[in-house]
């Protein structure tokens, strides 16, 4: 990988236990995630990983730990609050909004950059009309980035499942983003459009300087494109370290592969 | 083969963004305005103005605002008669409450009135949805119902209950002929239309039809549900609510809460169903298949049964008007259950590419 340098520390993840009812999803989990790496999580089904995703940006709401990002602690954690501060993210089922057009879905993601008050969005007038040209100018470099020109004016619904992920990228990065949460950006594909997916990420945190945290169970994949790894088993922390590190960790092999006792 | 796009190449993305990007649609709907304000009225006898044409575009009105609720942010409402009432009985009190208060004003105010009840009304919303969300909206349609009925400060303590106003004024124009009240409407109605297709363009409709998709998403992505959902409300409710102050103030001059029933509701969620939800055409398309077609059929029958030598009775035209009436509905929403709307974009899709299939 090119010029790009991992920096401090930006979100740091400290004692998470998140709890439903009985069930111990996350279990005083800690780790952190550097300015500009990509880091994965990975761990068996039912590991806690999407869990994991979702106390960072907010949906779900831990028990106990704290959340620090860019050194601001917080204690309660909302979407809202998250977007506010950086952080976008993807979904391992597509969640993207099936009426719509590929374009709106992405300029959606402007959302919060976008201040015109609805009276002046009513008459169309000036200062909306501006602000709608230059979202969309920005949303078309995103477009241009993950190639799916041809795909703009199609309703969402309408598309295959490889391009609706990507298209569920790009409304992700129309946040601009400094952290990018991907939950399983290549699930389901084939490996050509695999290989884009791998490229579009390695672009954006390349180009864009933009930290990713994903998830991922191609272990071929994991390994090649991520700087460190954490790794999860029934709610706990088993291994955390660079690919290798992690592959040669007991305790992760014996997760993954079953050990002898 | 004249309407294709072939040759049309946009040059700037304000050209592409534009309402109608495709010349055709833009001149036929600028033709069908046109004629709407200068043909009809040189065409058209004052019985259809008050029977048709002036219930169609008021009636649109608050389809349209009900479209932005349901259709647009997918939050379900049976409550919709209960603003329209909200819009009328408030315009009247701002009209006759306040000396010299201009009827437009009178009008927009009770808009507003509406809009903030519906606030009020919607902040259910938040908490549930679907048909448990329209059980707690038509609790406004009986509050209403009763308050207006019973509350004699809201009809000027009329002894009979119904209140009626005088022609209202515009500028200096005296609205009082079946034309002068057709445009009266079908102007509010058009510069209404084009607010609302600009709202659903930009970005407070894009948070909308987000919330409706996939609200998790929406909330992921930074769109507050509280924002978007009462705004929708508040939206729709300013448009019923100026519809409910037209329907009373200019259709009929004076009134009795009985025109705002829960009838009024439901025939406006139908409108939506059926026009298509989540297109603004088809606010347009519902309105005038619930408003013209019992009129057509009514006309229609009589003539049918005398071509097989039958002698029709009134009583039985009307019984037959709403079983060919339901049944209609129940063939538009088997054979197309994204409504009218639907059926016309697929129609112009296929259109752009006749005489080829693909």
């Amino acid at each position: 990988m090119s010029g790009r340098k991992i920096g401090e520390v930006i979100l740091d993840l400290k004692n998470i236990s998140l709890s439903f009812g009985g069930v111990k999803a996350l279990q005083d989990i800690s780790f952190d995630v550097r300015e500009h790496e990509v880091r994965a999580i990975i761990g068996p089904n039912g590991a806690g990983k999407s869990s994991m995703l979702n106390v960072i940006n907010g949906v779900y709401r831990p028990q106990q730990g704290e959340i620090i990002l860019r050194g601001e602690h917080f204690a309660n954690m909302n979407s809202y609050k998250a977007a506010k501060a950086g952080l976008a993210r993807t979904f391992q089922n597509i969640a993207l909004f099936k009426g719509m057009s590929v374009l709106d879905n992405i300029m959606t993601g402007r959302n919060l950059k976008m201040k015109a008050n609805m009276l002046l969005q009513a008459f169309w007038l000036g200062p909306a009309q501006r602000e709608e040209l230059e979202h969309r100018l920005k949303v078309e470099e995103i477009i241009d980035f993950l190639e799916i020109q041809h795909i703009r004016k199609t309703p969402v619904g309408r598309l295959p499942y490889g391009l609706q992920k990507r298209v569920d990228l790009a409304r992700a990065l129309a946040m601009e983003p400094q952290i990018l949460l991907l939950d399983e950006p290549m699930a389901g594909m084939n490996v050509e459009e695999k290989q884009d997916m791998c490229r579009f990420i390695l672009d954006v945190n390349d180009q864009f300087g933009t930290t990713v945290v994903l998830i991922e169970h191609d272990m071929g994949v994991v390994m090649d494109i991520s700087d460190r790894v954490v790794v999860l088993d029934y709610g706990k922390k088993i291994g955390d370290g660079t690919p290798d590190e992690v592959r040669a960790n007991p305790d992760v092999i014996s997760a993954y592969l079953g050990a002898s006792h | 083969m004249f309407y294709r796009e072939n040759g049309q190449f946009k040059t700037s993305y304000k050209a592409d963004q534009q309402i109608f990007p495709i010349p055709q649609d833009r001149w036929v709907i600028l033709a069908i305005v046109v004629f709407a304000f200068v043909g009809i009225p040189l065409l058209v006898d004052e019985y259809l103005f008050r029977a048709i044409l002036i219930p169609f575009l008021i009636l649109s009105l608050a389809a349209l605002g009900v479209n932005i609720l349901v259709g647009y942010c997918g939050q379900i409402t049976l409550g919709a008669g209960a603003f329209m009432a909200v819009g009328a009985y408030a315009s009247y009190n701002f009209l006759i409450r306040v000396s010299g208060m201009p009827a437009l004003a009178a009008i927009l105010l009770g808009g507003l009135t509406a809009a903030a009840v519906g606030i009020v009304f919607g902040a259910p919303s938040l908490r549930v949805r679907g048909l448990y969300l329209a059980v707690a909206t038509l609790a406004a349609q009986f509050f209403w119902d009763w308050a207006f009925l019973r509350i004699k400060w809201f009809t000027n303590d009329s002894s009979s209950g119904s209140v009626s106003v005088a022609d209202i004024e515009l500028f200096g124009w005296t609205i009082s002929t079946p034309t002068d009240k057709y445009l009266f409407c079908l102007g509010i109605l058009v510069l209404f239309s084009l607010m609302a297709k600009n709202l659903v363009r930009g970005s407070i409709g894009r948070q909308w039809m987000a919330i409706r998709d996939m609200d998790v998403a929406a909330t992921v992505i930074g769109i507050r549900p509280m924002y978007a959902k009462l705004s929708a409300f508040a939206v729709s409710s300013f448009y019923v609510g100026v519809a409910g102050a037209l329907w009373g103030m200019v259709h009929l001059g004076s009134w009795e809460p009985a025109a705002f029933s829960i009838d009024r509701s439901f025939q406006l969620l139908f409108m939506v169903i059926i026009g298509g939800m989540g297109a603004i055409a088809g606010s347009f398309f519902g309105a005038a298949f619930i408003v013209i077609l019992p009129i057509f059929l009514n006309q229609m029958l009589p003539l049918v049964g005398s071509l097989f030598g039958l002698e029709v009775s009134i009583a039985l035209v009307s019984h037959v008007e709403i079983m060919v009436f339901g049944a209609l509905i129940v063939f538009f929403l088997i054979v197309e259950p994204h409504g009218i709307a639907r059926l016309w974009s697929t129609g112009r899709e296929k259109l752009r590419l006749w005489p080829f299939p693909h």
